[in-house]
């Protein structure tokens, strides 16, 4: 508890945890369109081809300032963006090629640029190459009203054009039949995107910023059906992983800030899908579960409809160890959700026999539903199982 | 712009769209009278749903024009409703259906203006038309592939529009949609509306339209169904695939 208070109280912490939230703020707002509509690569695009700029915009300005190198961040980006706008219209490049094509040449020309860098005398400490991973401990006050400046421009643009972004986002199209301006839509978003990247690069750094994108906004879907609601989890859940990830790395020396903020969102991401009501993989797996039980069940049911039917005696009682060798398995848990439903009653028989199942009047007329072929191949697979 | 063809709710002139500088549609002439129920009938890749998008402006044509009620698109807009294909989305998006069908009042909204309670009440009321009021708070990945249809039927309703454009609206839909939606056809075509409709069967056609166009990249023919239906024509927009046509009973078939 003391260590918690005492990390709190720490000038570097607060201001990284501070710059987190505010980048999971605006990367999960942001990345909740994004991959909606199918640009998840779109982030890491634009963060790969931030690189050149960073390396250009340090040639440029002849040593490490950080406006020059965001700048440069910046303007490579975009254009990198306007690279694969160009090859998706003008080409027969799909989306995502035409991504995966832009943040190659982008990321190579941006490698080739820092080793250049690099190799000059005096560079050597320009320490470049923490824009690869990120440097969070580098982020100062005077950095966090930038960040908060830009998660305040996002949130008013996506408030603003609430309507516009969604229509435009589930129906391009459409939304272009109305006259919404799709294309201005699309630019924007996607520099506001670039604007994004460009934050979280001192953070979590070029390799791994599009995490910051996709984590949050995937995440965020699996808990809810509304548009709203994911928009604003996945704000809370980048903030969340942001805040996870700074505390974790101030808790031990040299650990990274945002590879550990990276790891927070996976985590997440994880339990989110595996534990979403809905659309989480358990809720899935009982779901499968139940509907072949009750599958199971009625398969019984048909078999000892049959049997009855063979036997010419509606209340003709099926031994359950008949109905067990019939399907290769117990049948004993099956014919205790029939009993609950009233379909089957238990029959007293000699003591010395085993167990006598019937089917009830309801439990007839719910047999004579089940398609017999279903019925016979049902046995088949359940034999099987 | 000066007015062109009033009498007329599409006129489209000499409309040529090339993908690749391959023509999908070449010196395409239409022309719809308003208040018709008209289908734009086909081969694959004819160029039908091409056909709508550019006359909605959704791709840009080599050449051509198009005028809607004697003036150009772009100062009609206000006055089309659009059904697009409804695999053209993806419906796994997380919203509902009402709040879909809302969207189709977006445009007239205005920036910064959200929907309200007016807006509400006209998609309810759209949702009632197609049959689809109990499913208005549904998850739209809920929906089977005729609620869906239905449900972008709704969504250009609520655009009370005077000439609505439909891609495909039967395609893959069961056969209570499909009477629904044909109902909401021809119940706006009573009601003066211009319905033009991109349809893959030929079967219906008679039966269903008063209007109709045979494309295969060119404009083969056009007019009244009962003009426009004949062996001749349908043999000239499909080629060999005629045969396959026999059983569509035409006046003259040989054989």
């Amino acid at each position: 508890m003391d260590a918690i208070v005492t990390l709190l109280g720490d000038y570097t912490l607060r201001t990284v945890a501070l710059g987190a939230i505010l980048l999971g703020v605006t990367s999960g707002a942001l990345g909740s369109f994004a991959v909606l509509r199918k640009q998840s690569l779109l982030g890491d695009t634009l963060s790969h081809a931030a690189l050149p700029g960073i390396a250009l915009g340090f040639l440029v300005a002849g040593g490490r300032s950080l406006s020059a190198v965001l700048a440069g961040a910046l303007a490579t980006g975009v254009l990198a963006a306007l690279t694969m706008l160009l090859l998706v219209r003008r080409s027969r490049l799909k989306t995502d090629a035409s991504l995966g094509v832009a943040l190659s040449v982008y990321f190579a020309a941006g490698v080739v640029l820092l080793s250049f860098v690099q190799g000059r005398a005096g560079a050597g400490q320009a320490g470049l190459e923490t824009f690869l991973f990120g440097q969070a401990a580098a982020i100062l006050r005077s950095d966090l009203w930038i960040m908060a400046a830009v998660t305040a421009l996002s949130v008013a643009l996506v408030v603003a054009g609430w309507k516009e972004l969604k229509a435009a986002t589930f129906d391009p199209v459409f939304a272009a039949s109305l006259g919404l301006p799709t294309a201005f839509l699309d630019a924007v978003m996607t520099a506001m995107i670039a604007l994004a990247v460009v934050l979280g690069l001192q953070m979590v750094g070029v390799v791994l910023m599009s995490a910051m994108i996709v984590a949050p906004a995937v995440a965020a879907r699996q808990w809810t059906e509304r548009l709203g609601t994911m928009v604003v989890l996945a704000s809370t859940f980048g903030a969340v992983g942001g805040v996870i990830g700074a505390l974790i790395s101030a808790t031990g020396r040299g650990l990274a800030t945002g590879p550990l903020i990276v790891l927070s969102l996976t985590v997440i991401v994880a339990v989110s899908l595996a534990f979403a009501p809905n659309r989480g993989l358990v809720a899935a797996a009982v779901r499968r579960a139940r509907s072949g039980r009750a599958l199971r069940a009625r398969q019984v049911l048909a078999t000892m409809d049959r049997l009855a039917r063979e036997h010419g005696h509606p209340d003709y009682a099926t031994e359950q160890g008949m109905l067990d060798t019939y399907f290769g398995t117990s049948t004993a848990g099956l014919l205790r959700d029939l009993e609950e439903r009233g379909w089957v009653r238990r029959v007293e028989h000699r003591p010395e026999e085993g167990v006598h199942w019937a089917l009830s009047e309801a439990g007839a007329v719910e047999a004579s539903r089940v398609p017999t072929d279903a019925g016979r191949d049902a046995g088949r697979h359940a034999g099987r199982r | 712009m000066s007015v062109h063809e009033p009498d007329l709710a599409v006129h489209v002139e000499d409309l040529t769209v090339a993908y690749h500088a391959k023509p999908v549609l070449w010196d395409v002439d239409l022309d719809v009278p308003p208040g018709v129920m008209a289908a734009i009938v086909g081969p694959n890749g004819a160029g039908k749903s091409t056909l709508l998008k550019a006359i909605l402006g959704l791709i840009r044509p080599t050449a051509g024009h198009v005028y809607l009620f004697g003036r150009p698109y772009a100062e009609q807009r206000h006055r089309v409703g659009y059904v697009p294909q409804r695999t053209s989305v993806d419906w796994d998006f997380p919203t509902t259906v009402a709040d879909v069908v809302e969207m189709g009042l977006y445009g007239r909204l205005g920036w910064l203006r959200r929907p309200g309670r007016t807006e509400r009440a006209r998609a309810l009321s759209a949702l009632e038309q197609v049959g689809m009021s109990d499913y208005r708070d549904r998850q739209i990945a809920q929906l089977s592939g005729g609620q869906q249809q239905r449900t972008f039927l709704a969504r250009a309703l609520v655009q009370d529009a005077d000439v609505y454009f439909l891609d495909e609206p039967m395609a893959g839909v069961d056969a209570t949609s499909e009477r629904a939606i044909l109902e909401v056809l021809r119940e706006l075509r009573d009601r003066g509306k211009t319905v033009v409709v991109v349809h893959h069967d030929l079967q219906t056609v008679r039966t269903t339209f008063d209007w109709m166009m045979l494309l295969n990249v060119r404009a083969v023919a056009q007019g009244p169904v009962e003009e426009v239906y004949t062996a001749q024509n349908l043999h000239a927009t499909y080629g060999g695939q005629v045969a396959l046509l026999e059983g569509a009973g035409l006046p003259g078939a040989p054989g």
